[in-house]
């Protein structure tokens, strides 16, 4: 305490002098307490801000994996951006079933759009559970070699029993055969409702059949078949009832009117 | 020196063990540990979070102000979880999607905060950062063992590789779904507690009062 005299404080910096102060102090109490809070507010920014790229990257990346997958074209460990090369986004406009320009497909944000006033809707009947219902959706097209489409990969979502499940559906050339399901993001029970991501699950939807001869919606998610019989019918998960009645909602609501009829009774007819 | 330094990595991993001793941490516990792998994940989350966290808590102990110590932790601790955070969803996206929220919790873990206000506000950084190291191992320790049990009953598998072949896939073992569920992870540690107190019986707490017996006349 000998050298706290007046004379050797004026010798100290400023920060030294605060240093000193004991800790109990006011004038050190905020110190500490405003110095600490921005000295982590800047290592908290400099780590979100740096990392940033590399977690949008990864999400993206997460996203492209998925609709390989779900078009069949997926071998693990190639390189996802040039195999993603052969997908051909657009933004579909669910009111006209037509790809539209009106925005750009590299920064078009379906959720966002969802929750903007301009381009959704209140949906009256909401069977998927979703609230709102963007007007325009980001598609994919995988073409063949001759520049023919082979497949049509379509966004869904729907409420499952814990979550919002988000996945893509991809179809064939003809918009009424199924290719594949896979959900990449939820949130259900693992080894019940989670069994949705099962392979041998996922593989029952192959060859399935959206629409009958007249054009009813016959695509079903339940336990025993429908009356229209059993191309239209994928076995519901046992010990998941109500993650399989979401699937089975959101799956017929995304295929009806509400969804992307309009787009596929235009594919059908060739006209996109 | 050198062998206390030990002790402190050392001790936290059965004798003082933060999980099946002090019962803290349970609540990530429960949730992490249905796969190996994630428990593993969240392990090193937690042990880099209370190593560092103590480290600068202590370095700084002179001069936190009694009045907001709690909170000057939290935003030591806070600030390394987000970081944390930021890293495993730039380098391990997968793995960051299945622990979603439960790293963010990491924040509330009682043992950070435990061992910042027991260990580290009385003792030399390196000291502290043993301390913490110590006892993020001996949570982890106990994460994995719980996450050993519940996948391979629960799922039949190990580090995601089949050891078990279920039917669901075609094979013989019928998992137990259970073990899959947070619930389940409230048995096997309530087992370990047993199991560790019956091998050490010294870890038995003393009864804080006795039932009366009233003797019928």
């Amino acid at each position: 305490m000998a050298d706290n005299t007046p004379d050797t404080n004026a010798r100290k910096g400023p920060l030294r002098r605060f240093l000193d102060l004991p800790a109990d102090s006011v004038p050190k109490t905020l110190f500490v307490a405003v110095t600490l809070c921005l000295f982590a507010s800047m290592i908290v920014s400099v780590a979100a801000v740096s990392l940033r790229p590399i977690q949008e990257e990864n999400k993206l990346r997460d996203k492209r994996i998925n609709i390989l997958q779900v078009a069949g074209v997926y071998t693990p460990g190639e390189n996802i951006r040039e195999a993603f090369q052969a997908f051909e986004p657009h933004v579909l406009d669910l009111t006209t079933g037509k790809f539209t320009d009106e925005f750009d497909v590299a920064t078009f944000d379906e959720r966002a759009a969802a929750d903007d006033p301009e381009l959704s809707r209140d949906l009256s009947s909401d069977p998927a559970g979703i609230g709102r219902q963007s007007n325009f959706k980001t598609i994919y097209l995988l073409r063949k070699e001759d520049g023919s489409i082979d497949k049509v990969i379509l966004p869904v979502h729907g409420y499952g029993l814990w979550s919002t499940l988000y996945g893509f559906i991809a179809l064939e050339a003809n918009g009424n055969d199924i290719f594949g399901l896979q959900f990449y993001q939820h949130a259900e029970t693992p080894g019940l409702g989670a069994e949705v991501d099962n392979p041998r699950w996922k593989a029952l939807w192959t060859g399935k059949k959206l629409r009958d001869d007249n054009g009813d919606l016959q695509i079903t998610v339940d336990k025993a078949p429908p009356a229209a019989g059993i191309e239209y019918h994928i076995d519901a998960i046992a010990g998941a009832t109500l993650t399989s009645r979401g699937v089975d909602n959101l799956v017929k609501f995304w295929m009806g009117e509400e969804g992307y009829e309009t787009f596929l009774s235009n594919l059908q007819a060739g006209d996109i | 020196m050198a062998h206390k330094r030990r002790e402190l990595l050392v001790d936290p991993l059965v004798d003082n063990n933060p999980i099946t001793l002090q019962v803290l941490g349970i609540c990530s516990a429960l949730a992490v540990t249905s796969s190996l792998q994630v428990s593993f994940v969240m392990a090193l989350a937690v042990i880099s979070v209370t190593g560092f966290s103590s480290m600068f808590i202590s370095m700084l102990r002179n001069h936190i102000p009694s009045s907001i110590r709690i909170i000057v932790q939290m935003v030591i601790i806070a600030s390394l979880v987000i970081l944390v955070d930021q890293i495993l969803k730039a380098f391990a996206y997968e793995i960051s999607k299945t622990l979603s929220v439960f790293v963010g919790l990491i924040i509330t873990n009682c043992i950070v905060m435990g061992r910042a206000e027991a260990f580290a506000m009385k003792n030399p950084p390196v000291a502290s950062f043993l301390d913490g190291v110590g006892n993020g191992l001996g949570y982890g320790l106990i994460l994995m063992l719980v996450g050993f049990i519940r996948e391979l009953f629960g799922a039949g598998s190990l580090f995601g590789v089949t050891i078990l072949q279920t039917v669901n896939n075609g094979g013989w073992y019928v998992p137990n779904g259970l073990l899959l569920l947070p619930p389940s992870a409230f048995f096997v540690i309530g087992l370990l507690i047993w199991a560790f107190r019956t091998w050490k019986p010294k870890q038995v707490e003393e009864r804080e009062f006795k039932i009366q017996t009233v003797e019928a006349h």
